[in-house]
């Protein structure tokens, strides 16, 4: 008799055991970023309409993006270490980054005299490569998956410059 | 078949199918109250009524709000304050009501702390307590993104970027929570949701259990004395005048919530004179501009009821600051195991204790202040002293209450 109620316990138990995990996994599907969101993240820039030390935003996925062409007198400043961070398309050096401070995601305004990025939310500073110079925040600025087309760069898509930087730990995958 | 006889009034047909007397014995006539109390132990109906007052300005709000990114700020700018009669009343009780449970809240935890309720018999008290804390701050949370101002939207990226977990990169966690990349439509619906349906009802039921958790234990009193509720409520109950005196206990109600209504009296002037006069300081100027994803401003702080543990965040490298700011929001849950004293009387008889409640309590409006002001020179070092001792004062915890000599 108890046997006969234990098994039909079991068997009551497994099958809504079952059904929760089946449910739990509908739901955590449900929150999951949808298609079309997910298939709108790519963007194309043409890197020769960029002025240079002139600090120009543009969008990918609803974040914003800086594109900084560097200057000589930039570029003087940088060493080997920062110039890894740095796109090279037709002989001009570009920082092509995330602007959302990569501490907790609040956008560095930019002070073209002092060629440096200031957060204003905690503090954080970057240098003109988005390389950080004073903490909370982490590491530089992430750089966004990028493919090189001629002049032109897009956003989202993957080349083997980007493929590079990650493997050598330039940037983080965004 | 059960046995039915004919009722004679609407309340004894309803005991009949109910058993109203019994409930209404449990939860009202005989459940018991110390005398011994001050107007703090008023606190916790103060509480109830504010969240009745958020529950029905949230239901006016409702049906004139619009969830979409593209109509959220309006229907709250424009149709909600000035199309909507009496709209603008519903949201500012609501923006006022919703600052104002959290100051109830605290001196209602702070209440606990110093007269030692939650110990022996009171742990659940307190824990369902703290529960609720964390789900009326998630409340809080959800709500704010709302108006889709530029405080909900860096506010919303910044909170859940924590959940990335500092050098963890846990990026995709975020998206999953967000929906998307960045806070956009997914976000502003999902969050709708929880601060309409999901987050109120487990508040409800939170409060449910709270109420609960004190039926047993009751609630402690101004000595810490331990009452024999049984003798006490068989002298209230003989009803003469000597023996109702003698008596230690008053029933709930109606005699212990005519002092509550006196209490919520005195509260509820303070609440609308701050609804009809002051509702600004509810009101964060910086969210009266439409979100803007690509645009930070210029200072993104919390609420002021927040702000501590902002402040236990912001000292600190992301990784030690989110340690710093994960503990701090579940360390008062160890509360009832961090006091090693068996004592349950006011802080003020517990030697060392004493001193560790005010430095706690001062230590925690210091955290508030310079979470409000930019983390630039002094202010930057004071908030880094405030964050430390706030650990150095829970660490102590155990070994003062150990070393604290039995009363």
């Amino acid at each position: 008799m108890s046997s006969r109620r234990d098994f039909m316990g079991m068997a009551l138990g497994g099958f809504t055991a079952l059904g929760g995990i089946g449910a739990l996994m509908a739901m955590k599907k449900t929150w999951d970023p949808l298609p079309s969101v997910k298939s709108a993240g790519f963007t194309t820039i043409d890197l020769k309409d960029y002025e240079e030390n002139k600090l120009v935003t543009e969008k990918w996925r609803g974040k914003p993006i800086f594109v900084l062409k560097q200057s000589k007198e930039l570029m003087a400043k940088t060493t080997e270490e920062t110039k890894k961070r740095l796109i090279e398309v037709d002989g001009d050096h570009y920082m092509v980054c995330v602007g959302l401070c990569t501490h907790l995601g609040c956008i560095p305004g930019y002070d073209a005299a002092d060629q440096s990025f200031l957060c204003a939310c905690h503090g954080g500073m970057y240098d003109a490569t988005a390389e950080v110079t004073k903490a909370p925040p982490p590491r530089g600025l992430d750089i966004p998956p990028f493919k090189i087309e001629g002049t032109k760069l897009v956003l989202g898509g993957t080349g083997p410059e980007y493929e590079k930087m990650l493997a050598d730990g330039t940037t983080l995958k965004v | 078949m059960a046995h039915f006889e004919k009722a004679n009034s609407l309340n004894e047909w309803l005991d009949q199918r109910i058993g109203i007397e019994t409930l209404k014995k449990v939860m009202q006539s005989e459940y018991w109250i110390p005398k011994n109390i001050n107007f703090l132990w008023a606190m916790g109906m103060v509480l109830a009524a504010t969240f009745g007052i958020l529950l029905v300005s949230g239901i006016f709000l409702l049906m004139y709000y619009n969830p979409s990114t593209d109509l959220a700020f309006d229907s709250v700018n424009y149709t909600i304050m000035t199309e909507v009669g009496y709209g603008w009343l519903w949201r500012h009780v609501h923006g006022v009501g919703a600052s104002l449970v959290f100051l109830i809240i605290y001196i209602h935890m702070f209440t606990g702390i110093y007269y030692g309720s939650y110990k022996k018999g009171r742990e659940l008290i307190w824990l369902s307590g703290m529960l609720l804390f964390v789900l009326f701050s998630a409340e809080a949370f959800s709500g704010y993104m709302l108006p889709w101002g530029q405080m909900s939207y860096w506010a919303g990226m910044v909170i859940t970027n924590l959940f990335a977990g500092g050098s963890l990169h846990a990026d995709g966690f975020v998206e999953w929570i967000r929906g998307d990349y960045v806070p956009a439509q997914a976000f502003l619906s999902r969050f709708f949701m929880l601060h309409v349906l999901l987050l109120p009802l487990a508040i409800i039921g939170g409060i449910v259990f709270h109420f609960g958790t004190l039926r047993l234990p009751h609630v402690n009193n101004q000595d810490g004395d331990e009452v024999d509720f049984a003798e006490s409520a068989r002298l209230w109950k003989e009803g003469t005048t000597e023996s109702r005196r003698e008596s230690q206990v008053i029933p709930f109600s109606p005699v212990f919530l005519s002092k509550d209504v006196f209490v919520m009296g005195v509260y509820f002037i303070l609440f609308f004179f701050l609804v009809f006069y002051h509702f600004e300081f509810a009101m964060d100027p910086v969210n009266f501009d439409p979100a803007d994803g690509l645009k930070t401003p210029a200072h993104i702080y919390p609420e002021w009821y927040f702000l501590w543990s902002y402040e236990v965040l912001r000292p600190f490298s992301t990784n030690v600051g989110l340690i710093a700011f994960a503990i701090a929001q579940v360390i008062f849950f160890t509360l009832p195991f961090l006091d090693r004293s068996p004592n349950v009387a006011p802080a003020n008889r517990r030697g060392l204790f004493h001193v560790w409640f005010w430095a706690m309590l001062v230590d925690m409006l210091v955290l508030t202040f310079m979470g409000k002001l930019p983390p630039q020179g002094i202010w930057s070092t004071i908030g880094l002293v405030a964050a430390i001792t706030f650990f150095i004062l829970w660490i102590s915890l155990p070994i003062i209450t150990k070393l604290e000599k039995k009363l």
